[in-house]
């Protein structure tokens, strides 16, 4: 193997800028099958471009929103559709924390 | 080891029934997800819950547990009994990272985790760790050098915590939440397997004079009664340098002034919101009483006008 530089090189990127994640990808990342994902898609969680689930391509912040929606459901005992009213109520609750920081409150 | 109270972990009596202990359980782990909650420790009670619920749900191992009799305390120093075990059989369990006191009374197979085991050829697990960085550091990119904990079995088959240590490139215009990719860098793969993928999410960490806001930054800036009343221009620290602001005559406190692009960088990037802070001189010598003097005489200022008194 050629090795021109001592120190490892990783292939680095900010995930939330990925935006050509496949199904596939996806079900890899969460060790989900399909059927999964396309559940989290059904209820709004995840919105990927493209019409039919082979064609779909889903941004890098899809990772993380399936991984918690997947948990959530998991750990609570509900069912996708409170998951996912779970992780809109969250989302507005971190930007109006960042908001109440950003003006200098608790937080 | 140290002795657990799952009764007073999910929060019920010794005698409460199964749908007691579910309805407690179920309050508790939304409370504690680590999810949703926002204490530092949600992670751990969240672990420790489950753990209780595992043993206290199941009939069979709710009985087994109360043998070991009442008068145990929380933390109290703990030996499995001689004869413990005789009699009773446990199986099932999801593989979950249970403390060493429930596998000194259920068995250590529950730690094992079946998930992996039977395919031979599974790409290695992803690993998810949080990093914290400076905003200096999404600002210009950085190298960080990261010490991870990693869980590991050694030869005789004891969990031990590894560490690790990773140089990482943050790259320029990261924003709080956001998660670094490390391709290749989780568990390694069985057999043909890949190896999995290492994620960081990114948080800041607090900053002495910024605030952050997604990309865009708050910043308060102290200026003197006459710079805000007759307007002057002023320098401003900015994570790019330092740069010139024109203040408009006549603002007050708690005006905001942008610096379009002075944010977190990106396309496009984020602004720098400078919110005025009227600072007063001391009055701390007699000429600076009788300046102060000299203008309640002659200014007409009622501050409380508004308000009618």
């Amino acid at each position: 193997m050629n090795t021109e530089n001592s120190l490892p090189q990783f292939a680095i990127c900010i995930l939330e800028e990925q935006t050509q994640l496949t199904l596939t990808d996806l079900c890899r990342a969460c060790a989900v099958h399909a059927e999964r994902i396309i559940e989290l898609v059904d209820v709004g969680v995840l919105e990927p471009l493209g019409r039919e689930p082979a064609r779909w391509r889903f941004g890098g912040a899809s990772l993380h929103r399936a991984r918690m929606a997947l948990r959530l459901q998991r750990d609570l005992d509900i069912d996708l559709a409170g998951a996912a009213l779970a992780l809109e109520l969250l989302d507005e609750i971190e930007s109006l924390r960042s908001r109440l920081r950003a003006l200098g409150g608790e937080y | 080891m140290e002795f657990k109270d799952y009764y007073k972990i999910i929060g019920v009596a010794r005698d409460a029934t199964q749908d007691e202990i579910k309805r407690s359980y179920r309050k508790l782990a939304r409370k504690y997800h680590p999810d949703v909650s926002k204490e530092a420790d949600a992670e751990a009670r969240f672990k420790e819950l489950g753990e209780a619920y595992e043993v206290l749900k199941d009939a069979e191992k709710r009985v087994a547990y109360d043998q070991l009799g009442a008068n145990w305390k929380g933390g109290e120093e703990f030996r499995p009994p001689p004869d413990w075990n005789a009699g009773f059989e446990f199986s099932g369990g999801d593989g979950a990272d249970y403390s060493d006191f429930f596998a000194s009374l259920f068995g250590k197979d529950f730690r094992a985790g079946g998930a992996g085991r039977a395919s031979f050829r599974a790409k290695g697990e992803d690993h998810h760790a949080k990093v914290l960085i400076d905003l200096e550091d999404t600002y210009q990119g950085a190298t960080r050098t990261i010490t991870l904990r990693v869980p590991g079995v050694d030869a005789q088959g004891h969990g031990v915590t590894r560490e690790r240590v990773l140089n990482v490139t943050i790259p320029k215009g990261i924003r709080e939440g956001q998660h670094i990719r490390l391709g290749g860098q989780g568990s390694a793969g069985m057999g043909e397997g890949t190896a999995g993928d290492l994620y960081l999410q990114v948080e800041f960490r607090a900053h002495p004079l910024y605030r952050v806001d997604g990309r865009d930054l708050y910043l308060d800036l102290p200026v003197a009664p006459w710079e805000a009343a007759l307007g002057a221009t002023v320098k401003v620290p900015t994570l790019g340098g330092i740069v010139e602001l024109k203040i408009p005559e006549g603002s007050g406190s708690g005006r905001k002034l942008r610096l379009k692009g002075r944010g977190i960088p990106g396309d496009p990037p984020g602004d720098c919101y400078v919110i005025l802070v009227i600072a007063l001189p001391p009055a701390d010598t007699e000429a600076a009483k009788d300046f102060y003097r000299k203008m309640a005489q002659e200014l007409n200022f009622n501050p409380r006008a508004k308000m009618g008194v």
